[in-house]
């Protein structure tokens, strides 16, 4: 987009120049196109593109750096908090961030995760919780709640047969490596607004290595829930919302 | 650190601690690395000498599968990485290792071979050849392979697979076993320093305004983009023959070739000495560089000599390499000790001495 000025009118809001021109391929209403957004502007804002790394993950952001324009690396399945440590010790002064769906991880990546936090790696984690496999078509994921239909729990999900919804954000709060966690979501301007300060927040904590910083988006899946995205972000709100909860899980106490 | 010195130092040492001074030697910049016998020396080498290093990162990773993506992460970022491990753990390591292969990333991998399958044993095996040479994870990818047969090696290949892999933008390996791993002999250690680091442009270190964003990925997701890549990628293979190293002994008026490689390669050495002894005429041609193979020497070699004896420590790998190379023209024969067991001279000798009648060679 051209900063190009159109005669009488006055440019009040423009994407940030950190987002490039590539249309995404998110689907309509889909929450990551917004998460995306905020990021970047946030990397904007701060002024540091120059100084920031971003890792992808497998599942639907696979794609995140056609989208984001900064240096990125694409993690194998869960792996990116790996990833991740090894690009922050060999570059200890650059601000790095995994962007990770709930598959990723919590199912497959539950180790890296759990180990990247617990040696208190400087990084942010962006952590995207649909409760779906958004990208092989709506399937089970680690955090599907409780009576939840995907394609493979169809007649919603029976935890005396796969297990409980993993609530791996307050498992994360848990260890002393992490410093700050907290659950947000983007459904409305409100929840985007403090999004945005939560993530501001832990680029500023990273520059001064505090730890690792943990930040759970609750989001929707309009294709992989089969709901229109208003249906989609209602479902959201009530039934996944009084499972996982918004607001700060551990803050900062120094 | 011994910056100051620049002349080779003369120590003895386990092959695993002589790899890893040398890698420290080699500008190694990070290491990730899990506990896993008979290796475990490199790491525990790596974290004592450390503070003399205060730049280099040493981490002991949560998993093989967590210490191979930490590889890839830092070399993504343009850092002179290793890992290492033992068989088990380089098998738990095969999907980094070809998404590092995809996303054209240099850095080196050693595997100090223990026998196997499975769990299998911690004694030194050569079982991992097809694993090394062949690819070991998914796709068409290679990695450069060189394989030591002396602690000497171990320390010098280290400078080698370095140069290779950031030379070409691709993982190597050495592909050793516990007994180099854990035996001691006299090496000459290079000084510090005395390999310049390739420039990376293409590292991910944050974008300045003046490039586009630098991306280290393996999806192509549109198939005419993967096949460009993998076209790319053998197009490299091509261009890495040139690197191969082979060592021939004997082998000008030899009737019997012994094809053997690392460990197995100095056993037959003796074995050599012992048919030479006797009067049979043997040689030994062993295969320094296991990607790429020497092809076209052993083919050379197949025009005057009478059969080729391989000798290996699995069920028979690179005997495979070996009659492809030699293409039918003459007799390969093969021996093979499994389970972590180490051939001695004289059990290969008698091998040798059943060709020798087979093809009625006289001493």
């Amino acid at each position: 987009m051209k900063n190009a000025k159109i005669d009488g009118m006055e440019i009040v809001y423009k994407k940030p120049s950190t987002l490039t021109d590539t249309p995404m391929h998110y689907c309509p209403g889909c929450s990551h196109g917004v998460v995306h957004k905020i990021l970047m502007e946030v990397v904007e804002e701060l002024g540091i593109q120059e100084d920031v790394i971003g890792i992808a993950p497998v599942g639907c952001a696979v794609f995140a750096y056609d989208y984001m324009n900064i240096d990125m690396q694409e993690a194998a399945h869960g792996r990116a908090p790996a990833v991740a440590t090894g690009i922050k010790r060999v570059l200890p002064n650059k601000y790095v961030f995994t962007y990770q769906g709930d598959g990723d991880l919590a199912a497959i990546g539950t180790g890296e995760i759990i180990h990247a936090a617990n040696r208190g790696e400087n990084i942010l984690v962006v952590f995207i919780n649909n409760g779906t496999y958004g990208m092989t078509g709506g399937q089970m994921a680690p955090t599907t709640i409780s009576g939840m239909k995907t394609t493979t729990t169809p007649y919603g999900r029976d935890i005396s047969v796969t297990g409980h919804p993993l609530k791996i954000t307050e498992l994360i709060a848990q260890l002393p490596g992490a410093y700050y966690v907290s659950r947000h979501a983007v459904y409305n301007t409100s929840t985007i607004r403090k999004l945005k300060k939560a993530i501001e927040a832990s680029f500023n904590y990273q520059k001064l290595n505090k730890g690792t910083c943990f930040i759970e988006v609750v989001s929707n899946c309009p294709s992989g829930w089969r709901m229109s995205p208003v249906e989609s972000n209602k479902w959201l709100v009530e039934h996944m919302l009084p499972f996982y909860p918004l607001g700060d899980i551990k803050v900062p106490n120094d | 650190m011994y910056t100051d010195n620049k002349e080779p130092e003369v120590r003895l040492m386990k092959g695993n601690e002589a790899l890893a001074e040398a890698a420290f030697r080699a500008g190694m910049q990070a290491y990730f690395g899990y506990p896993i016998t008979p290796q475990s020396e490199i790491l525990e080498y790596l974290s004592a000498e450390a503070p003399k290093y205060p730049n280099v990162v040493i981490l002991q990773a949560e998993s093989e599968l967590a210490a191979i993506n930490m590889v890839y992460g830092a070399a993504g970022a343009g850092a002179r990485v290793m890992t290492t491990s033992s068989s088990p753990g380089i098998s738990l390591m095969q999907e980094g290792i070809s998404y590092m292969a995809a996303a054209q990333l240099p850095a080196l991998i050693v595997n100090v071979q223990r026998g196997g399958p499975g769990l299998g044993t911690i004694q030194p095996a050569q079982g991992d050849y097809f694993q090394a040479v062949k690819g070991g994870g998914h796709g068409d990818y290679h990695l450069i392979v060189l394989a030591p047969a002396s602690v000497q090696e171990m320390v010098d290949f280290v400078f080698d697979a370095f140069r290779l892999a950031e030379k070409y933008r691709n993982p190597a390996m050495i592909l050793t076993d516990g007994a180099l791993g854990q035996m001691m002999e006299k090496v000459k250690l290079p000084p510090y320093g005395s390999l310049p680091k390739t420039d990376a442009p293409w590292a991910t270190v944050g974008k300045p305004k003046w490039r586009e964003r630098n991306i280290i990925t393996s999806l192509f997701i549109q198939p005419e983009k993967m096949e460009e890549v993998n076209l790319i990628l053998q197009d490299k293979y091509q261009k890495l023959q040139k690197e191969v190293r082979w060592e021939e002994l004997n082998t000008k008026d030899a009737d019997i070739v012994l094809v053997a490689f690392g460990l197995t390669a100095r056993i037959c050495e003796k074995t050599m000495e012992l048919a030479r002894e006797s009067g049979l005429k043997v040689g030994l041609f062993r295969p320094i560089t296991l990607y790429p193979y020497p092809t076209d020497a052993l083919k050379n070699l197949s025009n005057h000599v009478e059969a080729f004896l391989t000798v290996e420590m699995n069920a028979g790998q690179m005997v495979e390499d070996v009659r492809l190379s030699v293409e039918g023209r003459k007799s390969v024969y093969f021996y093979g000790r499994t389970g972590g067991i180490i051939p001695t001279p004289e059990e290969i000798l008698k091998q040798v001495e059943l060709v020798a009648e087979t093809h009625e060679i006289e001493r």
